[in-house]
């Protein structure tokens, strides 16, 4: 799960992580009455939505960036309603940008240096490590790309935390005054402590900035958090923002579906996640275009199979639909009675192709076929996919 | 022989009162897995489909003798339980259960490694030896005994990919499922070593998917250590970055884990590529005839 940076500023600050004052604004007007509430000379006045690359990110329709410096508050009036009800295209909202409703408008600082840090879950070490770059502010994919020596790392166990040293040892080889060191210890073990007790997935600051004063300051904040975990952290739970979710995604997750919408043709109904992705593959393979991932998991019922098409044929871009179940423990004979009764309930408007593999397979054919509903059976993944892509370009 | 299981594996259930570890208890039962016993904390003398329900793992282990355990607890209490296991001095810890917070598996598997234990999963299908023992949820009857060793981050492929093989006439000697979560117990490697050893393996399937470097580490492991025929399939070659597909260790960030870094890693490491899933069983098949040549 996402949230938005004013967010995750607000749990920083409670976790002791220096962040600069800052209120959120929905309406010009507010944005204007939160530059003077701050009181510095300069505010940035910064997009809300759920994606980075804000800085560099365009409104569509004007020149107007993700993240502009106001002087006064006529500035940060003008800026935000630039922003706010706008879209706002970055290299990571993908061509259709997202909708901007808030901004953040935050006080100024003097800053000395740009640098980069995060904290993520190191798959190969087997534990969270805090990393850190003297590239602040650059697109640090890039970084690690051409320059990994720049890229520093610290693992760290999730109970014991960062140890002081470790902190020190990253203040150094990122050329921190020495007069630093010890706000770097501080920064960077109550960060590292924030990303443990929330069960964060990625907290990531770009740019950490060393301000004048020789203290650092976390100038941007991206949380992203394990869903396995939200369970025992209903405060972070609340700050989901479902305005900034795909619909169909929220509605699928409701409903205990993995639903993920993509830009095809060919709706996918199939069960397990490897095998979801795999018939994916399959469709693009033969030449069509797959319009979502969806999982319908182990144990789906009629009800959750029903959903799962009622969410694919809620995407008019839908031209066919390709079923793929591999029956184990969820027996054929299950998955065709409810497709059967989703095809009465739901109203099919485009082609359904079936292959059915697995426990009860033969019966379940059986049901498909007494049954009357118009579905094309398949025999073998390439069958069904030749066969769907087909049915979709007919 | 076989890797990890065979017909003497001493199983028990932890979770075994619950209605899947329950339902599952009974499936491998029925496909002749020597299951002696459970365990469900607050409920040691009860029985489930036959077998005593203990307390604990260690007076489960002491009074069957179990040498293995799979797990089905809740995912909020699955990493006690793996603990437990590890703590019992259970050798062969299967954690089935999906949705274990990354954290908890990052506090546990320090413990695991300095262990004699050894974990295969969360959030996997389990591990068969067919016509031996199965320990997990996947279906039986698609497995056949045979000689190629299966190994997968994925469960329902993992099906497909048996399936193939055993219509193609190739049985399987032991196929594991490592999972589909950013942090698991046991890596391609470790499996793949196993692989290697067994002289019942003479040949290796694995598929793979988006996200994490586990396959890259494995090309470069068969390249350097294995000399037996290995074929793979990567999922999710059409997955867009930044989007999570269903399972948690699936996503494609900062422009690591796709399918085509994978894909590479691989050739370059000798491995038959299946383009398609449809090719998974063909592609190994392909790979045994190369290494005879």
């Amino acid at each position: 799960m996402k949230i938005h940076e004013f967010q995750a500023k607000d749990l920083l600050r409670a976790a002791g992580v220096p962040v600069l004052a800052g209120r959120v604004a929905r309406t010009p007007d507010e944005a204007a009455a939160a530059f003077t509430a701050l009181g510095t000379p300069v505010c940035a006045v910064k997009a809300q939505i759920h994606a980075g690359g804000r800085g560099k990110g365009k409104i569509v329709g004007s020149e107007q960036r993700g993240v502009e410096l106001a002087k006064s508050a006529d500035d940060a009036r003008r800026i935000a309603a630039g922003l706010l009800g706008k879209t706002l295209v970055t290299i990571q909202t993908g061509p259709a940008g997202q909708t901007v409703r808030r901004v953040f408008v935050e006080s100024g600082c003097a800053i000395d240096r740009e640098l980069y840090c995060a904290v993520l879950v190191d798959r190969r070490v087997g534990s969270p490590v805090l990393i850190a770059s003297t590239a602040g502010g650059m697109d640090i994919e890039e970084v690690a790309a051409k320059t990994p020596e720049l890229i520093l790392s610290e693992p760290f166990d999730p109970d014991r935390g960062l140890a002081s040293y470790q902190a020190r040892l990253l203040a150094a080889k990122l050329n921190l005054p020495a007069a630093s060191w010890r706000h770097a210890e501080t920064f960077f073990r109550r960060l590292c402590a924030a990303f443990v007790s929330l069960d964060a997935s990625l907290l990531e600051v770009n740019p950490l900035v060393l301000a004048k004063d020789g203290t650092l300051v976390a100038l941007d904040a991206k949380m992203t958090f394990d869903d396995n975990a939200l369970f025992r952290h209903k405060d972070v739970s609340a700050l989901r923002d479902e305005a900034e979710e795909e619909p169909a995604e929220t509605r699928a997750a409701a409903a205990g579906l993995s639903y993920v919408k993509l830009d095809g043709t060919i709706g996918c109904l199939v069960n397990g996640a490897g095998l979801a992705m795999s018939t994916m593959d399959l469709v693009k393979l033969h030449g069509g275009e797959p319009a979502n991932f969806l999982d319908v998991g182990g144990g789906a019922d009629v009800k959750q199979v029903t959903e799962a098409f009622r969410i694919i044929l809620s995407d008019p871009h839908v031209k066919a639909i390709l079923v793929n179940i591999f029956g184990g423990i969820m027996r054929c004979t299950t998955i065709a009675t409810a497709l059967v009764e989703a095809s009465k309930s739901v109203g099919f408007t485009v082609p359904l192709v079936v292959r059915l593999e697995g426990t009860e397979v033969a019966e379940g054919k059986r049901i498909l076929s007494e049954s009357g509903t118009a579905i094309v059976t398949a025999d073998g993944l390439t069958d069904a996919a030749k066969k769907v892509v087909a049915a979709s370009k007919a | 022989m076989s890797i990890l299981v065979n017909r003497d594996t001493r199983v028990i259930c932890q979770g075994i009162t619950g209605k899947v570890g329950e339902f599952h208890t009974r499936g491998c039962l029925e496909y002749g897995t020597r299951m002696v016993g459970g365990v469900t904390p607050g409920k040691g003398g009860e029985s489930v489909a036959g077998l005593p329900v203990f307390d604990t793992v260690a007076e489960a282990r002491d009074a069957t003798g179990a040498n293995a355990t799979m797990i089905f607890v809740p995912p909020a209490f699955a990493a006690d339980a793996i603990l437990e296991a590890v703590a019992a001095g259970i050798e062969l810890v299967i954690a089935i259960t999906e949705g274990i917070p990354v954290l908890d598996m990052a506090r546990v598997l320090p413990v695991v490694q300095a262990s004699r234990s050894r974990l295969v999963g969360p959030n996997c299908p389990g591990v068969i030896t067919p016509g031996e023992c199965k320990i997990g949820i996947m279906p039986g009857y698609i497995h056949t005994p045979g000689h190629v060793g299966v190994m997968s981050r994925s469960g329902t492929l993992t099906y497909e990919a048996v399936w193939q093989l055993t219509q193609l006439g190739h049985g399987q000697s032991t196929c594991v499922g490592l999972g589909g979560d950013p942090l698991v117990g046991s890596s391609f490697i470790d499996i793949l070593s196993l692989f290697q050893a067994d002289p019942d393996t003479h040949a290796i399937l694995m598929m793979g998917e988006i996200g994490g470097s586990a396959e890259e580490e494995a090309a470069a492991y068969v390249k350097a250590h294995v000399t037996k025929p290995v074929a793979a399939f990567i999922a999710g070659r059409t997955a867009p970055p930044g989007k999570r597909m269903g399972h948690a260790g699936a996503i494609i960030s900062g422009g690591k884990g796709t399918a085509a870094a994978k894909l590479e890693a691989l050739r370059d490491a000798g491995i038959e590529v299946a383009d398609s899933p449809a090719d998974m069983g063909a592609a190994l098949v392909r790979a045994m005839g190369r290494a005879k040549r």
